[in-house]
């Protein structure tokens, strides 16, 4: 197979680029929410930031980012307050509440997106579940050394420049309150004893979980949305009992599964001799998961496998003593 | 339009539509009384693995009817390969939650995006078939009756029907094994193995509804219905009716509203009109409700204020504040120049007196005062026995001779 150097350039990379940022922006995050039992908050801001994104976009006539953003952030607070109000009042489990809120808010996302026409022009329900990766183009790149350019950098995709900042928003919110959300997380009492509020610090996180959904939403759909914010997190914690070194490997399993299953899905059937390509953001979170599967089985400390050689190093010591 | 829509609703617009309707009805009524236990159950979330699970069994079970059968659209195919991913679905949670370290909803997550990743992955293979029949695939992931054969209404029409039967003739073991699984078990019942039945029920009612709702929103079915009707009883027979009421009415309804709109995925109307039954219940329901609650807060803040007012009158003329001085006025308390009128001045030494019993019985019985939670906010008659009430005015009146002075002079104890 022959690609031309310009080629990879200008579809593939900006792909990649894209998998691998919103891999970060979804998956630093995740880790605090995986530590929090609360994992599936990521699974419903993924489904309702749609009518909030539907809403602006209609809005403001725009694809511009802040006001779809702004619809986003909106329709991620009035559901956190539907939830609160449904699980006092009715009494339920907060899983329950979340599941009438987060539906009901995608039906209505689906309703006015079809009812509006606002679907064709750029926003469809497919789209919204699994992104357009491979749409996500990058003119003007012939050589490497063009990434440097300025004339480059002004055709960059607004996906790309979308998603760099807020990954970087989000790695300066993580590293600036790294105690806050550490403590907060593992001994939300204690955090409220030392001074800060525990409750502030969850509803920040809440606010930049949203916040990572809506960059990530559009570039590559909810569903990779919901396995970045959960697989490279759950796949770290199988490695290490180390808030700061889980970070930092959820960040090295988010790009490997993010490059890894964006080149299978987009070579894979080629070097099996086919003529097309699969589904990327798809393919992303298949791998995220094998990975995942393979440290659940096979991680030393945590793994069930590592568990087992264990048990029965301890269960032979006696005999040979 | 308005007629339209009465003309389905009626069962007048041709025998397909009519197995439509009352297949959807049927599914949203097996939902309902599904829902109920899986609800009480704490397992509403389980349902959304599930249902994104089924994608990889659906486009699997499409591949094998194609090489077997030339087409790939026959819906037993598609059950059963959704009903066996579904299944590896429910077994991956329970085994990530009790084999490694992640929590369920963990697990929940990693099984939902990767299941239905790897769905997703196989849709894009189909697509590139170049058998032609992979058109309607996407109807699988929010819902289509317009594309619904009559073959595949009469079928869900009935496995709902079935579901239904089942889950109200277990009704009693259901609800202990929700409400107290060790007491089931100590009565000898097998609980793994009901526990084992819901599940597979639920499993069911995801399976059959993939058609009409759509896997994405599917666990609407068992969660809103169930989650509405709890806002209106505390009981479960009438839980289980109210629920089953409302998903087969918001199924009926959104497929009616989705045969008028053919371009919008039934899913979402069903779910759309569910909702809005879930908001009334939410707004109107007697106990619970918002209105409900807003109001008893209401009236507890009023019964308040009018007690406060009434004590601080007794203590001489006040000057009361907006609120109390209307209050006080209409009541006839006091007239229009703030003086207290003959009746009035009853009224507050009878709540003076109250006061003064309620005191004393704080002081004298400290803790059934503090367990009393109408401490100070009814009239003391209408919560003691007479008694107790005579022993507590001859205690005041033994203190009054020892020139005693009450502490506490209004309801200072905040129940909430």
């Amino acid at each position: 197979m022959d690609l031309p150097l310009a080629d990879f350039l200008q579809i593939d990379f900006p792909a990649l680029l894209v998998a691998c940022l919103a891999g970060l922006c979804c998956g630093l995050p995740g880790n605090f929410l995986v530590l929090r039992k609360q994992s599936l908050i990521g699974d419903a801001m993924s489904h309702v930031v749609l009518p909030g994104i539907v809403v602006g976009y209609l809005l403001s006539g725009t694809l511009d980012t802040i006001p779809m953003l702004l619809g986003a952030l909106g329709a991620a607070l009035i559901s956190a307050l539907l939830i609160e109000l449904i699980r006092r009042l009715g009494n339920v489990e907060p899983g329950a509440a979340m599941g009438v809120v987060f539906t009901s808010m995608f039906a209505l996302g689906v309703l006015i997106l079809e009812q509006t026409g606002a679907s064709g022009v750029h926003l469809d329900v497919e789209h919204a579940l699994y992104g357009n990766l491979e749409s996500t183009l990058w003119f003007g790149l012939n050589n490497w050394s063009d990434i440097l350019s300025t004339d480059a950098f002004e055709q960059m995709p607004g996906s790309i420049r979308r998603l760099g900042l807020v990954t970087l928003a989000v790695f300066f919110v993580i590293v600036i309150f790294f105690k806050e959300l550490k403590l907060s997380t593992f001994d939300p009492a204690m955090a409220t004893s030392l001074g800060f509020n525990a409750k502030y610090i969850s509803i920040g996180l809440i606010i930049v979980t949203a916040t990572s959904a809506v960059a990530a939403f559009d570039a590559v759909g909810s569903i990779l949305v919901i396995a970045m914010f959960i697989c490279p997190a759950a796949t770290a914690r199988m490695w290490t009992d180390r808030l700061s070194s889980q970070l930092l490997l959820s960040a090295v399993f988010a790009l490997l599964s993010g490059s890894l299953g964006y080149l299978v899905a987009a070579f894979g059937p080629f070097l099996l001799g086919a003529d097309y390509a699969l589904n990327a953001a798809g393919m992303i979170a298949v791998i995220a998961c094998v990975l995942q599967g393979i440290s659940m089985v096979f991680a030393p400390n945590h793994g069930t496998f590592g568990r087992f050689l264990k048990q029965r190093k301890a269960m032979q010591l006696p005999t040979s003593v | 339009m308005l007629h339209d829509l009465f003309e389905i609703l009626s069962f007048q617009s041709g025998y397909n539509t009519n197995v439509v309707l009352l297949g959807s009805g049927l599914l949203g009524t097996a939902g309902g009384v599904v829902g109920v236990f899986s609800l009480l159950r704490k397992r509403a979330l389980i349902s959304d693995a599930i249902s994104h699970a089924t994608l990889p069994g659906i486009t699997l079970g499409f591949l094998v009817a194609l090489a077997l059968t030339g087409t790939g659209k026959s819906l037993p195919f598609l059950m059963i390969g959704s009903t066996l991913s579904g299944i590896l679905g429910v077994l991956l949670v329970q085994w990530i939650k009790d084999n490694t370290r992640l929590p369920e909803d963990s697990a929940i997550g990693t099984v939902l995006s990767s299941f239905f990743g790897l769905g997703v992955v196989l849709m894009s293979y189909i697509q590139n078939l170049k058998s032609g029949s992979q058109a309607g695939l996407e109807s699988y992931l929010l819902g289509s009756t317009a594309s619904m054969l009559q073959s595949e209404a009469e079928m869900i029409a009935f496995s709902a029907l079935a579901i239904t039967i089942l889950a109200i003739l277990f009704m009693k073991e259901f609800g202990l094994v929700c409400f107290d699984p060790e007491y089931a078990a100590s009565r000898g019942w097998a609980v793994s193995k009901i526990d084992l039945l819901m599940m597979a029920l639920l499993l069911a009612v995801v399976v059959i509804g993939l058609k009409t709702v759509g896997l994405i929103l599917i666990i609407a079915l068992v969660i809103i219905p169930p989650v509405a009707a709890r806002f209106w009883t505390d009981r479960l027979g009438l839980m289980v009716s109210i629920s089953a009421f409302t998903g087969g009415l918001s199924c009926y309804l959104g497929a009616a509203l989705s045969a008028l709109t053919p371009d919008l995925p039934s899913g979402a109307t069903i779910v759309l009109t569910a909702t809005s039954i879930f908001t009334l219940s939410l707004l109107f329901a007697p106990k619970r409700g918002i209105v409900a609650v807003a109001l008893r807060q209401l009236s507890f803040r009023l019964k308040i204020t009018r007690r406060r007012a009434l004590l601080s009158l007794d203590k001489g003329p006040a000057s009361l504040t907006l609120l109390p001085s209307l209050l006080l006025r209409r009541e006839g308390v006091i007239n229009s120049s703030g003086e207290l009128t003959s009746q009035g001045k009853k009224v507050v030494s009878l709540m003076a007196h109250d006061q003064a019993l309620w005191n004393q019985y704080l002081s004298d019985y400290p803790e059934e005062a503090f367990a009393q939670n109408k401490w100070s906010l009814v009239m003391i008659t209408d919560v003691l026995s007479f008694d107790l009430i005579k022993e507590l005015e001859n205690s005041i009146s033994g203190q009054n001779l020892s020139a005693g002075q009450n502490l506490v002079s209004g309801p200072l104890k905040d129940i909430s």
